[in-house]
């Protein structure tokens, strides 16, 4: 009971958080939306790390170091920590500067504007939002799969099915995490959201940490755990025959996917200023490696040690066999849900953000609602989503779905749209067309391989390279190819968006929209 | 920072960053199971020196090729009429 006691605490604090980060909430949709600009460097840093790392950051990097060894910190942390910081100085900068003073509040606004296309952002809005929509399951489902272990035998009266083992089934705890975000996102919006994702990333980095000690103390030291595998399963300390050298390759461009999440965007642009971006460019590497380089330890340290569990429930087994204490324990659960729930309240805001402003608002035209009206729509939508994703992930539970690999599929399609989004800020020559060709080839090519994959599971081509690759490479010629071939974006357009080239002082006019 | 002087500042970042991602590929230590500090696997100590070089290339980039004249555009001319139908 005590774990489950440490997380109810731990969730309590959330709901605390919430209701005084309403106290701050102006009663605007800017506001409710983005901050009204508002957030400073440490809370910018806290949470667009705590978004980007999901469950993947303890739960994921674990598993994957006990199946493919210590080659997954190169893999997914040293190369995040490089294109990342990359994407947030090329693209993050500019695109807070764009919305700063257009007043964009979604990725789809900016893109409407860009290339003069209304119809592109109906194009855009199922392709952003549906991609998201494995993203989300990680966290639900994950949520569930950490729990019902830690409170095995605690309710045998309440959840008798043998498959539950009188701990708690993961329909309840879906249920109550879902519960708990909306809550949180409905008091203080973009801030509220930013606030908790300080804290839950606070969490999740100390009690990774802390777990690292503990099991390193409990196997005699770092030096003999590492030496037992050494001993036991030496393959796992390099990647030869656990990772391909195209695998290796291509996978550096999953990381670029950050460049067109759409919860990120959002969270760029509730940054105070541009300067605001500066902690956020440096500390990102350092703080993946203070997460990353303990928890792929420990998952090689589980193999050494003979520890049998799926991948990821590897941590949650280590932690529960070595430290024997209800109390860390708990405070591990409170961590990896910190982990989970840090990426999911940012995403069920920004499905509401682009559901309200680029499907309603952009029909119904300015001046139609109320702010009032406009939370109110936002809510209902971020409802609407919420019982979708707790409804798909049952599901996917029930049918024991590769939710790690849909999500590396959910981040290749995101990578896959990169090229639109770097050519937008970079290329002025880039046209509507070329965009149109760019988001249809990206995602022709990333549906054939999805299919191909079964669906969801792990897939590469020839010898080992990652689709994302091929989807990448699609999208990359199609945009330039297309844009060269189609009469350029006018003048008006590419005065608005690339302001140094000409006359940066002068008031940009607005380009005629057409579809 | 003169125009110049930041231009050439901002090819620096990129020709580092495009030499940070070859180094990320070190295929020199992909049987190597020597351990560093007598526990750390060598390609997993490369890879946590690799993220810190990117931060220190980062700190870099920020200090000597910050596009401050971006920050400046966007602060400037707050007339510009308001795209999003959300309020200003």
């Amino acid at each position: 009971m005590t774990p489950l006691v440490i997380v109810i605490i731990y969730l309590g604090l959330l709901l605390a958080l919430g209701l005084v980060s309403s106290r701050f909430f102006r009663g605007t949709s800017r506001d409710f939306f983005v901050a009204s600009h508002s957030i400073g460097p440490f809370l910018l840093l806290m949470s667009v790390f705590g978004t980007t790392m999901t469950a993947f950051a303890l739960v994921g990097s674990t598993g994957k170091a006990y199946t493919n060894g210590i080659g997954v910190y190169g893999l997914m942390a040293s190369s995040s920590g490089l294109v990342h910081a990359a994407v947030f100085f090329l693209i993050g900068i500019r695109l807070w500067a764009y919305g700063k003073k257009y007043g964009y509040v979604t990725q789809i606004q900016f893109f409407r504007d860009r290339f003069e296309s209304n119809n592109l952002g109906y194009l855009l809005f199922p392709i952003l939002v549906g991609l998201v929509i494995p993203y989300l399951l990680i966290g639900v489902v994950g949520a569930g799969k950490v729990i019902q272990p830690v409170t095995k035998g605690a309710f045998p009266s309440l959840f008798p099915h043998p498959k539950f083992a009188g701990g708690i089934p993961p329909w309840v705890t879906g249920l109550v995490i879902c519960a708990v975000v909306l809550i949180y996102v409905f008091q203080g919006g973009s801030r509220g959201a930013a606030w908790a994702n300080t804290f839950q990333t606070l969490v999740f980095m100390t009690m990774g940490v802390l777990a690292f000690v503990l099991i390193a103390r409990q196997l005699g030291g770092a030096a003999s755990a590492t030496e037992a595998v050494l001993a036991k399963a030496p393959d796992h300390l390099a990647r030869e025959g656990l990772i391909t050298q195209r695998q290796f390759l291509s996978y550096l461009l999953i990381p670029l996917s950050v460049g067109m999440f759409p919860h990120l965007f959002q969270h760029w642009l509730t940054a105070r200023s541009a300067k605001t971006f500066r902690l956020t460019v440096i500390a990102h590497p350092v703080f993946i490696m203070i997460v990353w380089v303990p928890t792929v330890l420990i998952g090689i340290w589980a193999v050494g040690h003979g520890i049998k569990a799926p991948p990821n429930a590897v941590l949650g087994a280590t932690v529960a066999r070595l430290v024997h204490n209800p109390i860390i324990t708990g405070l591990v659960t409170a961590g990896i849900l910190a982990a989970i729930m840090s990426s999911l309240d940012s995403q069920f805001l920004c499905l509401g953000t682009i559901f309200t402003n680029d499907v309603v608002l952009h029909r119904a035209g300015k001046g139609r609602y109320s702010d009032q009206q406009i939370i109110l729509m936002a809510r209902v939508f971020i409802i609407a989503v919420v019982a979708v994703t707790y409804g798909l992930a049952m599901l996917a539970d029930k049918y024991e779905m590769p939710i790690f690999d849909l999500a590396i599929w959910s981040f290749s399609g995101y990578a896959a749209l990169f090229p639109l989004v770097f050519a937008a800020v970079y290329w002025r020559r880039t046209t509507k067309a070329g965009a149109y060709a760019s988001i249809i080839a990206a995602m022709a090519v990333w549906l054939y391989y999805f299919r191909a994959s079964g669906w969801g599971g792990e897939y590469t081509v020839w010898g080992g390279v990652m689709p994302v690759a091929l989807c990448f490479a699609a999208a990359a010629v199609a945009l330039i190819v297309v844009s060269l071939a189609t009469a350029p974006p006018s003048a008006a357009t590419v005065e608005k968006f690339f302001p140094t080239a000409q006359k940066p002082e002068a008031a940009p006019s607005k380009a005629p929209v057409s579809a | 920072m003169q125009p110049d002087r930041g231009r050439a500042a901002r090819w620096a970042v990129y020709a580092a960053a495009l030499t940070l991602a070859v180094l990320h590929q070190d295929f020199w230590l992909w049987s190597d199971r020597h351990l560093v500090f007598g526990f750390m696997p060598i390609g997993l100590a490369y890879h946590a020196l690799f993220s810190l070089a990117a931060a220190t290339m980062w700190a870099l980039a920020v200090k000597f090729a910050w596009p401050t004249e971006l920050e400046a555009w966007a602060d400037a001319a707050d007339d510009v009429p308001r795209q999003s139908p959300v309020e200003p």
